[in-house]
């Protein structure tokens, strides 16, 4: 019993981990059809500015919940100012600028940090489940991606920005004709979806240490998950973290953790080839 | 400059005499190119940065002691990068471009197997100085590491011992973590003890925590370490958050090497238990000196001197002594040279080349990993590489080349 609690424990750590480092590349995505492939890059960020800052002595929970999404956001909204602004639309351009914006960033923090990974002990100690033992962290991971996944409906669904954040997605034109400047959105939703990046990797950061090319190993499972979700942002994320996920955290469980990272990759084949659009291309259709 | 005809034509000249004459012909005032070939960068950072200080020093020693063979040495340094590829480039651009003496490089058992058959093809004497699985058989190649007949057959009952018979092995998912693996059941089979299982982990494995339930339910007496790279160091700190320390001890052949208890906070990893050649607070006097000597070179602050770091400065040491024995450079006449058993007094202790297997007798020790430093418990002189020696007698069949590999 106490076992299954834990496993149920570990399972939902997996889905929570995915839902975070996803849902930042899902709004940029699903809002403005701009593929960043500089996604991974925002997390490892993130997790940098988070352990710079907890170094030279502010707070640990500050440090990953305040500083790293401002210092992303930040650099977000820089970027879209100076490269992703001129590049609405085309597709292709913006792939190859953002490809390119990932190589700069990974050999700028290789330059300033070193290759070498770097990381602070995670806070919040162990606790018992029956024989056994888990760390305390692995629960605030999935209360973070909680409130987050609250917060971001709350905001879409009941907020006037939400609602012209949601207006401009469905029709940029008519929202315009109605008073609302599409750029403005755009470069702040640029910078919400990098401050939700940078959260997630500074949330992760004590959990697998950060070094420049961490980003790598993030931006695979962040776009399988948001082309596997579908359209919408997110009952997308959510319902392909879920599945995938699971499906990852239960085969590593059953056999090793190569095999749980085969078993999530051959699960996206399977969705994407039945569901071509994604699980919100069928399900949840009016879902956000 | 303006170059006329006449300044080209000697220039010409002067170039194409000197390819005629070949390097040796004035080679007396050329110093000797030594290469190292060393990961100073990505996620095996961790071992090469110590071994190229070390290798820096010994060099910087050798030629203030006049060089070898009236010449001065010159070390040229290769970056692999943590990156395969680059270890064959950078080993034909030593071996062809550089016509160095001798390599001394690699760190992971996958690199070694890269450039080993490059330098075997271009016939450039070659030292792998990291500890690893034993078991390669290869006239070309001098292995000063530990191999596990030195270590893990002393670590497997000093911890059985200590804290029971189940073991649980996890690994890094490469040549060294399977073989080493092996070892490890094997011995603990001997002594009469049971590996529960053994789980293997690619190099960029950052999640641990599905491992880590594996283990509790398990329930071993104590888990065994054969991870690698600076990926791996968060599998011990999940295995701290989780808890686990207290419960479940740990021993390694891995940990340390790369400074992770400097890394990590006492609070992660005491009480951990490690066997090497090397520690840095080894109490003999050839260590003192040498201790001091590169605390004056790379500053008093330099965290510890590792394993890796001392078998790449006693590598070198190594080959300097088989160079002035067959007051030559030649690599046949440098290998025959070592294979009379030549010995060094070094800061681990007394360091023998075992001419069968071209691995060394050296000095071994069980320590405990305390407050950031590293406790010696138990020593064991002179140990032979007795897993290599089973399978490997260069000296019988001279022209075997290959990596025997453990059968249980």
């Amino acid at each position: 019993m106490d076992f299954v609690v834990l496993l149920a424990i570990q399972v939902l750590y997996a889905v929570a981990s995915l839902a975070l480092i996803s849902v930042g590349l899902a709004i940029i995505f699903g809002m403005m059809r701009v593929i960043n492939l500089a996604h991974g890059e925002f997390l490892m960020l993130g997790g940098y500015a988070a352990i710079v800052a907890t170094s030279n002595g502010v707070n640990i929970w500050i440090a990953m919940l305040v500083v790293a999404p401002l210092v992303v956001g930040l650099i977000g909204i820089v970027v879209e100012m100076t490269i992703i602004r001129f590049l609405y639309g085309r597709m292709v351009d913006t792939m190859l600028a953002t490809w390119g914006l990932s190589l700069f960033l990974v050999g700028l923090t290789t330059a300033i940090f070193g290759n070498t990974t770097v990381g602070i002990s995670a806070p919040l100690g162990s606790f018992q489940i029956g024989a056994y033992r888990t760390s305390g962290y692995t629960l605030f991971v999935i209360a973070v991606a909680v409130v987050l996944m609250a917060g971001i409906f709350a905001v879409l669904r009941f907020t006037r920005l939400g609602l012209i954040a949601r207006g401009t997605m469905q029709n940029a034109n008519m929202a315009a004709a109605l008073g609302v400047n599409p750029p403005r959105v755009y470069a702040v939703t640029f910078g919400i979806g990098a401050a939700l990046s940078g959260l997630a990797g500074a949330v992760l950061a004590p959990v697998s240490g950060v070094f420049p090319t961490i980003g790598v190993a993030y931006v695979a499972k962040s776009f399988i998950t948001v082309i596997g979700g579908g359209a919408a942002i997110l009952s997308g994320t959510v319902s392909a973290s879920v599945l995938f996920g699971t499906i990852n955290q239960i085969a590593t469980f059953l056999t090793t953790p190569v095999f749980g990272e085969v078993a999530l990759l051959a699960a996206a084949i399977v969705l994407i080839r039945l569901l071509p659009q994604g699980i919100t291309g069928r399900f949840f259709r009016r879902g956000l | 400059m303006k170059v006329n005809r006449r300044k080209f034509v000697q220039g010409t000249a002067a170039t194409v005499a000197a390819g005629m004459f070949g390097s040796s012909a004035w080679a007396a005032d050329e110093p000797i190119n030594v290469a190292s070939i060393h990961d100073l960068s990505g996620g095996l950072d961790i071992y090469g940065k110590p071994m190229v200080d070390a290798l820096t020093l010994a060099v910087e020693e050798a030629n203030a002691a006049g060089g070898l063979l009236g010449r001065q040495i010159k070390l040229i340094n290769y970056d692999t990068q943590s990156n395969m590829q680059l270890y064959t480039q950078f080993a034909q651009q030593a071996a062809l471009k550089d016509k160095v003496a001798v390599v001394h490089g690699g760190i992971t058992s996958a690199s070694r197997e890269v450039i080993r058959p490059v330098l075997d093809k271009f016939k450039t004497l070659y030292f792998y100085n990291t500890q690893y699985e034993g078991g390669v058989c290869d006239r070309n190649q001098f292995d000063t590491g530990v191999t596990p007949a030195q270590t893990v057959e002393k670590l497997v009952p000093h911890a059985m011992k200590k804290w029971g018979k189940k073991v649980y092995v996890v690994a890094a998912d490469y040549n060294y973590g399977q073989i080493t693996s092996q070892w490890v059941k094997k011995y603990v089979t001997e002594n009469g003890g049971e590996v529960s299982s053994i789980d293997f982990f690619p190099l960029d494995v950052t999640n641990f925590g599905p491992t880590i339930s594996k283990i509790q339910a398990a329930k071993p007496d104590f888990v065994w370490s054969a991870l690698v790279g600076g990926a791996h160091i968060s599998f011990y700190r999940q295995w701290a958050a989780a808890g686990m320390r207290k419960s479940i001890p740990m021993a390694s052949t891995t940990f340390a090497v790369g400074n992770e208890h400097i890394v990590l906070s006492p609070d992660e990893c005491n009480g951990m238990l490690v066997c090497y050649n090397y520690f840095q607070d080894l109490k003999n006097k050839t260590n003192e000196a040498f201790v001091t000597a590169f605390h004056k070179r790379f500053g008093a602050d330099y965290p510890n001197v590792t394993e890796l770091a001392m078998g790449t400065y006693q590598g070198f040491q190594l080959w300097a002594e088989g160079v002035k024995k067959a007051k030559s450079i030649d690599r046949m006449k440098v290998i025959e040279a070592l294979e009379t058993g030549i010995s060094i007094d070094a800061p681990s202790g007394k360091v023998t080349i075992d001419p069968a297997t071209h691995h060394c007798v050296l000095d071994v020790h069980i320590a405990e990993v305390s407050d950031k430093k590293l406790k010696v418990l138990e020593d064991f002189a002179q140990q032979k590489p007795s897993d290599t020696a089973a399978v490997c007698d260069l000296i019988k069949n001279p022209t075997d080349n290959q990596q025997y590999v453990i059968k249980i």
